[in-house]
């Protein structure tokens, strides 16, 4: 293995290993800060293993810890979150699917102005939404509902879907839905028999996206949803902020770690089809 | 299998380009029919258009005894071979070929026996559980194919299916299309820009250019009468020489006059004099095939005219020697006889059969003689 490093090789190999330290350091504090005893981080060794693994603090985090008045943890939150990220990112996608499906194989008249449309909404800030969302979701009677928060990320995702989507489709030859429209294929027999089964890397990447935004999301969350229905994002904020007394670093921790737990899940499982399904399409197959 | 006419078909984009400018094409049930042209000349618009993929501005298309300017492509009976091949990238051979079958709810035990006859027929029976993805150009090609004939339609539509394969295959898979045409005696509409296909394939020929049909007639007809010079230099390969020459009448014979660095010839025409006398004195363009100038071997009929020409550059392509020489300041391309050709500096006496000359106005490109 060391048969072929040079000085050249070894200064990148170093460069490549700090850093990764450098990015792993907060994950490695994270983690074991939150087995440690109150008393062992008080002491200040931030670095060091903890003196005894202690689990304490992720039983806290999960089921006592206080979010505000109520003391039940982050479970129900965390619950929350899946039911809303869940349908949101499921219902985008298809969305995403079925319109970049539209603009790239069935363009009729202004079909380009509506992608540019749509494409601006990649471009709208959170910020300027909240309030004319606010309005709409009053007045649909799902203000305060995770209901209303799946609304919300679907109509802010679906750009960035029909987006990803629509990269796709444009570098699958057109012909084949011509060949499909001969052989007496309709609409949705083309999309789903021909297209979505050649689908797969956009699905991943779109997902994968799609995911990591709706459930890191906090400023919908904390702006449309409130006590029972937020999303872990807003809990975790409000967990940290609650304090009696003493902070509970090694609480605190657990309870991010909870919060990250299911982004990290999602890249693990299907990390290595993002990469291929960003490139593909870059060479015709 | 239907017959097919095009009537005074327009075809007008949205921002106003005209792309088709008034077609009319008639052919018979069981027919082949080319349509060839430059790029950008309609050809493929108007295939899609017999398709039903893209709409008639103004005119008909007929299929058969059926108008079917606003059936969806479905309803048309046709099946389209495409310059992609444009197989389904997720099914297999097998898949691909029952697809239209399957969409038409045809019987399963009737779309095995199809898949498998279509199969039998096109040698590929071994590639049917594989996905496009797996196979060669001239597979997929074959494949392509296949998904056509299996749904044993009025007319076949061919979009340059030949032109992603390489020059060997090509020719074979060539061969192939006319043999199934001649079992099959389908009406095809096949387009191309590759006139040797055009010449050896067709009935008929459509030469397009600019959304207009320059000529319609059979291979021979447009190769030996071309109705302009657009038609004349696009069939036939080595081109057809194009000399500028002035008419002259002398003894009572019309000629042109072809000259080279030594001296002057006139060639006397047998076309019709009436239409050649307006054009004494004045200058055309002298349009002659490179098999109508060669040896006096070759040619082996006494009473053609002869000159002695200076050879420029000679170009052996086995067959025939490709002689070229100066007249009138214009290469002119001769085949000869291997063994016959003179070598570069020479000179050598070439005979030129001027019985199929053709003669072109020069301002305006149409046919004189």
């Amino acid at each position: 293995m060391f048969k072929n490093l040079t000085v050249g090789r070894a200064l990148v190999y170093a460069a490549l290993l700090l850093m990764a330290i450098y990015y792993l350091l907060p994950l490695y504090v994270m983690l074991t800060t939150s087995f440690k005893s109150l008393d062992d981080i008080r002491a200040g060794n931030m670095l060091s293993l903890p003196q005894a693994w202690e689990g304490g603090a992720w039983a806290k985090a999960w089921a006592e810890a206080c979010t505000g008045v109520e003391c039940g943890g982050m479970k129900g939150f965390f619950w929350n979150s899946v039911k809303m990220t869940v349908p949101a990112v499921l219902i985008s996608t298809l969305l995403g699917a079925v319109n970049g499906y539209v603009v790239s194989m069935w363009r009729f008249r202004g079909s380009d102005a509506l992608f540019t449309m749509l494409l601006v909404g990649c471009f709208i800030p959170f910020q300027v939404v909240l309030l004319p969302m606010a309005q709409l979701l009053g007045m649909l009677g799902i203000a305060n509902t995770t209901t209303g928060l799946v609304l919300t990320h679907v109509v802010y995702g679906t750009a960035f879907t029909t987006l990803f989507f629509r990269n796709f489709y444009i570098t699958v030859p057109d012909e084949l839905v011509k060949a499909a429209r001969i052989d007496g294929a309709g609409f949705w027999t083309i999309f789903g028999r021909i297209l979505l089964p050649i689908s797969g890397p956009i699905f991943v990447v779109c997902i994968i996206w799609q995911f990591t935004q709706i459930w890191n999301d906090f400023l919908f969350g904390v702006v449309f949803a409130s006590g029972e229905s937020q999303p872990i994002t807003v809990a975790l904020n409000n967990l940290v902020n609650t304090s009696t007394g003493v902070k509970e670093y090694n609480v605190d921790m657990a309870a991010a770690i909870i919060a990250a737990l299911p982004t990290l899940f999602v890249y693990m499982v299907a990390g290595r089809y993002f990469v291929r399904g960003l490139t593909a399409g870059a060479v015709k197959g | 299998m239907a017959a097919l006419s095009i009537n005074n078909v327009y075809k007008t984009y949205a921002n106003g380009t005209d792309v088709l400018k008034g077609i009319d094409i008639a052919i018979e049930d069981g027919q082949f029919l080319i349509l060839v042209g430059p790029s950008g000349c309609g050809k493929s618009t108007l295939l899609n258009m017999i398709a039903g993929l893209d709409d008639i501005t103004s005119g008909d298309i007929v299929i058969g005894n059926k108008r079917v300017n606003e059936l969806s492509p479905k309803d048309r009976d046709i099946a389209m071979v495409f310059q992609s091949y444009a197989l389904y990238p997720s099914m297999t051979v097998r898949e691909n070929i029952s697809f239209g079958l399957e969409i038409r709810k045809t019987p399963k035990a009737e779309i095995d026996a199809t898949v498998n006859r279509v199969a039998d027929m096109l040698q590929i029976k071994h590639l049917l559980e594989r996905k496009p993805g797996q196979m060669s150009g001239g597979q997929r090609q074959r494949v392509a194919m296949g998904r056509a004939l299996a749904r044993n339609p009025a007319i076949f539509l061919f979009d340059e299916p030949l032109s992603n394969l390489d020059a060997k295959l090509r020719v074979e898979m060539r061969t192939e299309i006319k043999l199934m045409h001649q079992r099959l005696k389908s009406t095809i509409v096949y387009v191309t820009h590759d006139q040797i296909e055009a010449m050896t394939l067709g009935d008929k020929i459509a030469v397009m250019k600019d959304g207009i049909v320059q000529q319609f007639g059979s291979p021979q007809e447009i190769y030996d009468n071309p109705a302009n010079l657009f038609v004349a230099s696009f069939i036939g390969s080595p081109s057809m020489n194009f000399i500028p020459a002035t008419v002259v009448e002398s003894a009572g014979q019309i000629g042109v006059k072809v000259c080279d660095d030594k001296g002057c010839v006139v060639l006397p025409l047998p076309h019709d004099k009436a239409k050649l006398a307006q054009w004494v004195g004045k200058e055309v363009i002298f349009g002659i095939r490179p098999e109508q100038i060669t040896d006096a071997r070759t040619a082996h009929r006494d009473g053609l005219p002869e000159m002695s020409c200076h050879i420029d550059v000679i170009e052996p392509t086995g067959p025939d020697t490709l002689v070229f020489v100066s007249l009138n300041n214009t290469k002119v391309c001769c085949r000869t006889h291997p063994t016959e050709a003179k070598h570069p500096g020479e000179s050598m006496d070439l005979v030129f059969d001027v019985s199929k000359a053709v003669l072109f106005d020069p301002q305006t490109e149409a046919r004189i003689a």
